[in-house]
């Protein structure tokens, strides 16, 4: 029988023992595969949609493209028509509006039970409102729209409900981190002197976040009234639902008026919310 | 040391007075007023929804909801469905690249030769001005909108859908490359242009390499939304997984409606851990 080997006492090495590099492959090439499955998948998904390239590149696409644009105009801008398209651009706003304000309304109402206000809070509702709220934010405003118009009707309402569903979700969410990333201070300090759950949200907890709370409403605002615009296409009321109506009826004259109210609307909004944060942040 | 923290009071003996109760009561009621006109733009009658004949048409529908579709055939339509609504948004977002790469280089003020002595030249400038107008237009009409337009022209069908999201989302990543460019330290590419590199090899060796992953993270992201509105676009008529809801619901078919959902529900999250994936390991 061998002796066994006396293991010679040996100092630590200063630095970790020198190994080889991992294969090559492994080592640096790690997004080199990513890459290429992203490109796998590019060019499966250009194989698979059969596009139709040559009926939209050919030259008499191109000619039925050029007739397309040009029936645009001239836009009807005769003074009754105009009107409706105010009442349109009017409704518009309104949906969004209204929606935000249920949407936060709900949101606030979703956060409390989706957050842990203060160490020691049990929280039993955190898990499952989350996933409430998770839910009602995957589902895109045009589909809540079109699942809200078998309950509410055709028109404004359902665009409305719409909207209040989706941003619910996302400023449910939102509003929830803001609440858990409240310092604790004042809220404890009430807490100690035995004032109740509600009262020491209302006057410590709210009062804190509430300005953060304001933004993400506002910024929630701004994307609806975009939202809003295009709601109606599927028939939920404003802009949307005329520039619909119109462009099956092939009225391109008309649908060119609407379609300028649109950008307009856009434009102006993100033109004032630029301004605004320029102000603020100056 | 902390101060002795006092024993819990009894509830209820704390103060009960709100001193600010007239604020309030005027702040809620002036809302109040300012909302009715908003409540008649949009016929806001929640007594609607619990109208008789509303309620059956409703409970009929949820009550098909259980159970969900899940026929052999219609989850191998669902699963096509998917495939092709994944495949327009990559496909789609791969023509916004090609849109707007170039325009992004188009109009980055540090690859300004010109500008390197004193103020740019008023071409150039121009130039720069017009492609930044033009990706602005781009990005502001609704993908929805461009949809709608391209549904005419091309006919229904996922190269609307592809085209639609081509457009704007062209627009939005020119725009935000352009920024992002803009934004870091343009120290290197400044001292590559002032000794003689064309502008190509000082965006390749200055700009790029500092701001790749910055790049790399917003394009994914807007993969991600890309899946999400290319759902949204199937409502008008451009294929994928949205055009078979919206005929779903149109039929009110509960049953197929709840499956589709929660595949696309399923879809966003997948998309959602995939992008966050690679945005890590491309970072």
């Amino acid at each position: 029988m061998k002796p066994e080997p006396t293991p010679t006492p040996r100092m630590p090495a200063a630095n970790a023992p020198c190994k080889l590099p991992p294969p090559l492959f492994d080592a640096r090439c790690k997004a080199c595969w990513l890459t290429a499955a992203l490109l796998v998948l590019v060019v499966a998904s250009f194989w698979s949609l059969d596009l139709q390239w040559a009926q939209f590149l050919s030259l008499d696409a191109v000619a039925s493209m050029g007739r397309f644009l040009a029936e645009f105009f001239p836009p009807d801008t005769s003074p009754d028509f105009l009107r409706k398209v105010a009442v349109g651009t009017w409704e518009t706003l309104a949906m969004s509006t209204l929606g935000t304000l249920l949407a936060a309304a709900g949101g606030l109402a979703l956060a409390l039970p989706a957050s842990r206000m203060h160490t020691g809070d049990t929280a039993r509702a955190r898990a499952p409102t989350r996933l409430l709220l998770n839910g009602l934010r995957s589902v895109p405003e045009l589909v809540w729209a079109g699942l809200l118009l078998i309950a509410a009707g055709l028109g404004p309402f359902a665009g409305t409900l719409a909207l209040a569903a989706h941003t619910t979700g996302v400023l449910g969410r939102l509003f929830a981190e803001a609440l858990e990333n409240a310092p604790p201070g004042p809220g404890a300090a009430l807490r100690v002197q035995g004032v109740g759950r509600l009262r020491v949200f209302l006057y410590a907890t709210l009062p804190q976040v509430l300005p953060q709370l304001m933004s993400y409403t506002l910024y929630r605002w701004e994307n609806n009234i975009r939202a809003a615009a295009v709601l109606g296409v599927v028939g939920a009321g404003g802009l949307g639902q005329l520039l619909a109506f119109h462009m099956g009826l092939f009225h391109m004259g008309k649908t060119a008026t609407v379609l300028g109210a649109m950008l307009l609307l856009v434009a102006l909004v993100d033109a004032l919310s630029y301004g605004a944060r320029r102000l603020m942040t100056r | 040391m902390h101060a002795a923290i006092p024993a819990p009071r009894s509830p209820g003996t704390a103060p009960q007075r709100d001193p600010a109760w007239l604020g309030r009561v005027f702040l809620i009621s002036a809302l109040a007023v300012a909302l009715w006109p908003l409540l008649v733009a949009t016929e806001f009658k929640p007594w609607a929804l619990l109208d008789a004949r509303s309620l059956a048409v409703t409970g009929q529908f949820l009550a098909d909801f259980l159970p969900p579709a899940h026929g052999a055939d219609f989850l191998a339509l669902v699963a096509r469905e998917t495939w092709r609504t994944v495949a327009m948004a990559t496909a789609g977002l791969t023509l916004a690249l090609v849109l707007a790469v170039p325009m992004s280089l188009l109009s980055a003020r540090v690859l300004s030769v010109s500008a390197l002595s004193g103020r740019m030249a008023r071409g150039p400038f121009w130039l720069r001005q017009g492609v930044r107008w033009a990706l602005i237009v781009l990005r502001s009409v609704p993908e929805l909108v461009w949809a709608l337009v391209f549904v005419r022209v091309v006919g229904l069908g996922p190269t609307a859908g592809v085209l639609a999201i081509a457009l704007t989302y062209g627009g939005m990543l020119g725009k935000v490359y352009g920024e992002i460019l803009e934004s870091g330290d343009t120290h290197a590419t400044e001292a590559l242009l002032r000794n003689g590199t064309s502008r190509l090899q000082a965006f390749f060796f200055g700009l790029l390499p500092q701001n790749a992953a910055e790049i790399t993270s917003y394009t994914v992201y807007r993969w991600e939304c890309a899946i999400r509105s290319s759902v949204v676009l199937g409502f008008v008529g451009a294929g994928g997984l949205g055009q078979q809801l919206d005929s779903a619901m149109k039929m009110f078919n509960g049953g197929e409606v709840v499956t589709m959902l929660a595949v696309f529900v399923a879809l966003v999250a997948l998309a959602n851990r995939v992008s966050a994936a690679l945005r890590k390991a491309l970072a």
